[in-house]
């Protein structure tokens, strides 16, 4: 997403847009976005505009962040490297429809996927000779309320034959919270989905005990939302008090 | 004296509200009591024969061990089934230290996080704050001077040395080797009098930070470091000659809480308890970060697959790791005066420390020089410190090789000057799901040396 507080948003590979909601355009129109936008997108990455400022002299304290809502769309072919041979294998394997969307971004692949069909794809990950990724390494969540599917699951993979490193991602609604389980596939994923159930409320379906780990039984809420509160107390100091940390002037 | 007047009298008469109330039963008192899921015992110590002599008909028996219990490595609670003295079922439950450190992350700025991931796995802080600084880094597209990565890395391995004495100290405590404890104890005393003369602090560090290290070494330290590089090796032979050689110590080790490669990999399970199935995976070699590549040293792997093998790896990467800090020595003596930040002034803090009377602070002469001749310099410092820099959006996971495996850091910036959400991928947390299948079939007695194997932080494993 953009954080300049003028200008039009970038598109395209980089950055991996957070509060994307429109559908995915064609190819060609993907490419063509993502060439016009990856000149822009590079001067916003380096501190040119600091504190937000565009004019310069400005230390009023805030910065005027604008954060807007970008084109959801895929990385253009080729994505360079081994992304390109490894997504090949994918849709030899005749799951390319699992996949949605995909990111390349700062050398990292993310795979964007079906939510019910994530064991799946992560089954043929694991076991197809070109792919090879014996290693889950965890599984966690992200939380953004700006999306109708808000809940994002996201599975770390770690080839050890290939050296390689994948991710992937994907997304439900509070509504309607149920993404496949991949402990079958990898039994690693038992506290790591336990660990996401219990901190976003995401139900793993085909988990055999998908109970809250982190936090007491019988806690209501799932703590990682964003709309959670810190639930920070105020600090006094002598003649002052201080509000919570989630409830202090935030700058951005 | 016997004075009966005066405000002494007065509190002789005023209740201690410390005291406990006897009216009131000790909950956590030793006894009996029956439920709906059979008798409940709460043991509090004595002869397993007379404490439970009323249960001892029983096939079944659950013991609830921990969270509060000195052998099991912190606040970890183990349930386990019995028969006998076998384990037929063996569960952990965790959560006893959670503390939200992933949540308070996203309420302060980037560089405020280095001091919450310090504290989580508490006997690693340096790996914390590294795998943290170096994923903001590659969020920034920066990456920090050589002499910060020589810092690092020499902070990492004294470290490394210290977690794994502490691995060794609390094993073998549970396993009843008390001298291994005090030994251990004493010699990672020397490295945090090292990493205290470095950071200012003996844990909690937050010394390394986005962009590089807070600050350079400060005079006299290599040569403190080189003099305990002489000492080391010496005394962790003394930690050897004590465990390695000792039949009680091979007895409670060998052969015990099995975990092949195969299981190791669909459990998650890294570091030392992979390497001693014999595969030598270590991130270190395989995805070399901040320089490593440059260092040459082994990586120590085993067969046995067994305790006893973690415990020889873990000897093994300690030797390592002197070789390294030496390496990292000499590294520091070609990168003499060169920066330990990065140079762009809007990412590194124009702080300069400076010890005084009081500890490590602010330098006076450069409160003086900024406050006395550069408003814009008072400005911009004030404003990078209470905002912070702007991140661009992205997410990124980098992972880094702590004393107990797989250090993973999931960084979700949104492009403001706070993190949106940071993961942590504690190897602890994962290890731990290796219990139940390291402990089921064996003995009761084997489960805390498997536990203590795996050498679980409960600082990592809840956050």
């Amino acid at each position: 997403m953009s954080v300049t507080p003028q200008g039009p948003p970038p598109a395209g590979p980089t950055p991996d847009g957070l509060y994307e909601t429109t559908a995915p355009s064609s190819t060609s129109q993907r490419a063509a976005e993502a060439a016009s936008a990856v000149s822009s997108t590079r001067e916003q990455r380096v501190g040119t505009d600091m504190f937000g400022a565009t004019a310069g002299g400005d230390t009023s304290g805030f910065g005027g962040l604008v954060r807007q809502e970008l084109p959801r769309a895929s990385a253009p072919r080729p994505f360079g490297g081994w992304f390109d041979e490894a997504y090949d294998v994918l849709v030899e394997a005749g799951l390319s429809d699992v996949v949605t969307r995909v990111v390349v971004d700062r050398g990292e692949l993310t795979l964007h996927v079906d939510r019910h069909r994530v064991a799946e794809l992560c089954q043929h990950l694991r076991d197809a000779p070109d792919q090879r990724y014996e290693l889950l390494l965890g599984v966690s969540g992200v939380d953004f309320p700006g999306e109708p599917e808000r809940l994002h699951v996201v599975y770390h993979l770690m080839s050890m034959t290939f050296r390689r490193r994948l991710r992937l991602e994907t997304a439900c609604s509070v509504e309607d919270p149920h993404v496949a389980s991949v402990t079958g596939v990898y039994p690693t994923a038992d506290f790591h989905e336990r660990e996401t159930w219990d901190m976003f409320g995401v139900q793993f379906d085909g988990h055999p005990a998908l109970t809250r780990i982190l936090m007491p039984d019988d806690w209501e809420g799932h703590p990682q939302r964003k709309d959670y509160p810190l639930g920070g107390v105020p600090v006094e100091y002598k003649g002052a008090q201080i509000p919570p940390p989630d409830e202090r002037r935030a700058y951005a | 004296m016997t004075t009966t007047t005066g405000p002494d009298a007065d509190s002789d008469l005023a209740p201690d509200p410390t005291a406990p109330d006897p009216t009131v039963p000790d909950p956590y008192a030793a006894g009996t009591r029956d439920t709906t899921e059979g008798t409940v015992y709460t043991v509090t110590g004595g002869d397993w024969d007379s404490v439970l002599s009323g249960a001892m008909d029983e096939e079944r028996i659950v013991v609830n061990m921990g969270p509060q219990h000195p052998s099991t490595h912190g606040v970890l609670r183990l349930v386990m089934e019995l028969e006998g003295e076998t384990i037929t079922a063996a569960r952990t439950v965790i959560g006893y230290l959670h503390t939200g450190i992933e949540k308070n992350l996203e309420y302060r700025n980037w560089v405020q996080g280095v001091t919450f991931v310090t504290r989580m796995d508490y006997l690693s802080p340096i790996f914390n704050e590294t795998g943290y600084s170096l994923a903001v880094e590659k969020l920034l597209g920066i990456e920090a001077p050589p002499r910060a990565q020589v810092i690092r890395v020499l902070c990492m391995e004294l470290n490394r040395i210290s977690s794994h004495l502490v691995a060794f100290a609390t094993g073998g405590l549970e396993l009843g080797a008390l001298t291994a404890m005090t030994n251990a104890f004493r010699e990672r005393e020397m490295i945090l009098d090292v990493l205290e003369m470095i950071t200012g602090l003996r844990m909690n560090h937050a010394f390394v930070r986005p962009g590089g290290v807070a600050q350079d070494l400060p005079p006299g330290a290599v040569e403190k470091i080189r003099e305990l590089c002489d000492v080391l090796p010496g005394r962790l032979a003394g930690i050897d000659d004590l465990l390695t050689g000792s039949p009680i110590w091979q007895a409670r080790t060998q052969q015990i809480a099995h975990l092949d490669v195969q299981g190791c990999i669909a459990l998650g399970v890294t570091g030392p308890v992979l390497r001693s199935a014999g595969l030598a995976w270590d991130l270190r070699k395989t995805e070399p970060y901040c320089g490593y590549e440059d260092y040459d040293f082994e990586v120590a792997t085993h067969t046995d697959a067994d305790c006893w093998g973690r415990f020889l790896v873990r000897k093994q990467e300690m030797y390592e790791s002197i070789k390294i800090v030496e390496q990292a020595l000499d590294k520091l003596e070609a990168l003499k005066d060169e920066p330990v930040m990065v140079a762009d002034t809007k990412i590194a803090w124009p702080a300069q420390l400076a010890l005084g009377s009081d500890g490590l602070g602010q330098s006076l002469d450069h409160v003086k020089k900024i406050m006395g001749t550069s408003m814009e310099a008072l400005i911009h410092h004030f404003k990078l410190v209470t905002e912070g820099f702007r991140v661009p959006a992205g997410q990124v996971y980098v992972a880094v090789e702590s004393p107990r495996g797989e250090l993973g850091f999931h960084a979700v910036s949104d492009g403001g000057t706070r993190p949106y959400r940071v993961h942590v991928r504690d190897p602890s947390f994962t290890n731990l799901q290796a219990t139940a299948a390291m402990c089921e079939g064996a003995m009761l007695s084997d489960a805390i040396a498997a536990v203590a194997s795996i050498d679980p932080v409960m600082g990592g494993v809840d956050r």
